[in-house]
């Protein structure tokens, strides 16, 4: 490291102007988190109901379910999915297994990035437990009632489990958000940003910065860029809430 | 109608069960990649039997790499974990209690910060904190990893924080007349009644600095003070890896612990992911 000098807003300069590796990762990032989390949160969604319908062994399926997000943020669970993923892995075998072609799927730049996203898609266990406590905390009473003034299930669903569930929905939202533009381990075990950095994730990109380059103001000044994205994100999450939440204290 | 209902039970249990065979069968394949011949791993790779045991992968994994065995990696692991864990539990239980219980000038202000942290992540704030550590000369030790957790963890703090919120102030007012004062108040009266969520943040504690990669990434250099997931990540290197079956032996191995704490406590990890939506 060197001793820092007083640049101004040049690191921002560079960032925005000359530096098409932080564009890239900007890209990267966006595409991960727009397409993962949502992934993530609509399976979690979708498991919690089944769950919440399945009368006998709901125990055991919680646990095998929560079970890859217990692991998920370990090393381990990382190297294993490279290897899953690798040209002679589990899923090309797998493929082969049933007359399907294999491929390259972290060689090749347009699917390497999707291995990460089922990474974290696979990874639903808390979201899924967040949900279920939510459908759990609905009274049975709002069923009976609705049900004797005429509504079928999927009527119920919309106007009773939706709508309940917005707050556990909001607060979900909000975190895999943050923790999806702040995903680092995937990227740097499974692919190292590869292949020609169709995965260099941002944090990835500010870590090589910083830790490779010893590029410490240009690190800095991502973070701050970063920080001020998310930010906006929350904020803009929470002002969008009004008016799709829906909290029961409102009604009275 | 009894007979319908059987149907529809065991239709259940066949979607159920299948989909969450698949979800783990990744972590399944992990292990039996493990117990399978380094030149088999990749031969069929998507069997869950291996052809023979190979249990020896455990013990050519052991000896881990640059003569330096998994035992070390294990032993670090363990120190950082259990002191950053005593630390997060016994700082974030007593910040906990002086916001939930005790009047102070700048309260709020002080809450809202400690609020503003949580929301904060690690990786935001990675880069000044590294700087400042390295000006103290601590690079290359345990202290960036340990000392912090001994000032508050917010989550825990707010997760506790729930917590005291529920006891009757009755009992602390008791307590007073009795002749006790606030750190009597708090050993003897609050304490006994948290358990429960001190115990979820110890365990929350324990996931996340066990998995925790960044840190030591960042703060580590010398190979012997390496803790399990670093070792880990050098120890599985695409570029020197030979011995399959010995890096998914160290992999299995190095979940093991987490494993093992999740089948004791699932009570209270539930409860926690319930309550206040902490990741694992």
């Amino acid at each position: 490291m060197g001793t820092p000098n007083w640049i101004g807003l040049d690191n921002y300069t560079r960032m925005f102007t000359s530096d098409p590796t932080f564009w890239q990762s900007m890209k990267v990032t966006f595409f991960y988190a727009g397409v993962a989390v949502p992934i993530r949160l609509v399976f979690a969604l979708l498991v919690a109901l089944a769950l919440n319908k399945v009368v006998e062994m709901v125990g055991l399926y919680r646990t095998l379910l929560y079970l890859p997000s217990v692991v998920g943020g370990s090393i381990a669970v990382s190297i294993m999915w490279r290897q899953l993923f690798g040209n002679d892995g589990a899923f090309n075998s797998i493929l082969a297994a049933i007359g399907l072609p294999t491929h390259s799927w972290l060689g090749d730049p347009d699917t390497a990035i999707w291995t990460l996203i089922v990474l974290y898609g696979w990874q639903f266990g808390s979201s899924m437990l967040i949900f279920l406590a939510g459908l759990r905390n609905i009274p049975k009473t709002f069923y009976e009632a609705s049900s004797v003034d005429g509504a079928g299930p999927v009527r119920q669903f919309f106007i009773i489990t939706i709508p309940l569930l917005t707050p556990v929905i909001l607060f979900n939202t909000i975190m895999q958000v943050i923790q999806g533009f702040m995903a680092f381990t995937p990227s740097f075990v499974v692919t190292n940003g590869g292949p020609v950095n169709s995965t260099l994730l941002y944090v990835l990109y500010m870590y090589q910065r910083a830790f490779e380059y010893f590029d410490m103001g240009y690190a800095s000044a991502m973070a701050w860029v970063m920080l001020i994205i998310i930010a906006i994100f929350t904020a803009l999450i929470f002002k969008s809430s009004e008016h799709w939440v829906h909290y029961e204290s409102d009604t009275k | 109608m009894k007979k319908k209902k059987i149907t529809k039970k065991t239709i259940q249990h066949v979607l159920m069960g299948s989909f969450a065979l698949i979800m783990i069968y990744p972590l399944v394949w992990m292990i039996s990649s493990s117990l399978k011949k380094s030149e088999n791993v990749f031969v069929n790779s998507h069997s869950l039997i291996p052809t023979e045991w190979h249990f020896t992968n455990y013990i050519d994994g052991w000896n881990g790499f640059a003569g330096i065995t998994f035992g070390t990696f294990f032993w670090n692991s363990t120190i950082i974990t259990v002191i950053a864990t005593v630390g997060s539990i016994a700082s974030s239980t007593l910040i906990a209690y002086g916001f939930a219980r005790i009047k102070f000038a700048g309260k709020k202000i002080w809450f809202v910060s400690m609020m503003l942290t949580m929301m904060l992540p690690f990786e935001m704030v990675m880069i000044p904190q590294y700087i400042m550590f390295n000006q103290f000369g601590w690079i290359d030790t345990y202290l960036p990893l340990i000392l912090p957790t001994f000032f508050g963890i917010p989550f825990f703090i707010f997760l506790i924080m729930q917590f005291i919120r529920t006891i009757p102030m009755e009992l602390d007012e008791a307590a007073k007349i009795d002749g006790c004062n606030t750190f009597d108040i708090f050993f003897r009266i609050i304490v006994p009644l948290i358990i429960p969520a001190m115990m979820t943040s110890a365990i929350f504690s324990f996931y996340w600095r066990w998995d925790d990669f960044m840190g030591p990434l960042i703060y580590l250099s010398t190979p012997e003070k390496y803790p399990v997931s670093l070792a880990l990540k050098l120890f599985s290197d695409p570029n020197s890896v030979t011995n399959w079956g010995a890096m998914f032996a160290m992999s299995t191995l190095s979940i093991l612990p987490i494993f093992v704490i999740f089948f004791i406590f699932q009570r209270y990890i539930v409860d926690g992911i319930s309550s206040t939506g902490m990741k694992a």
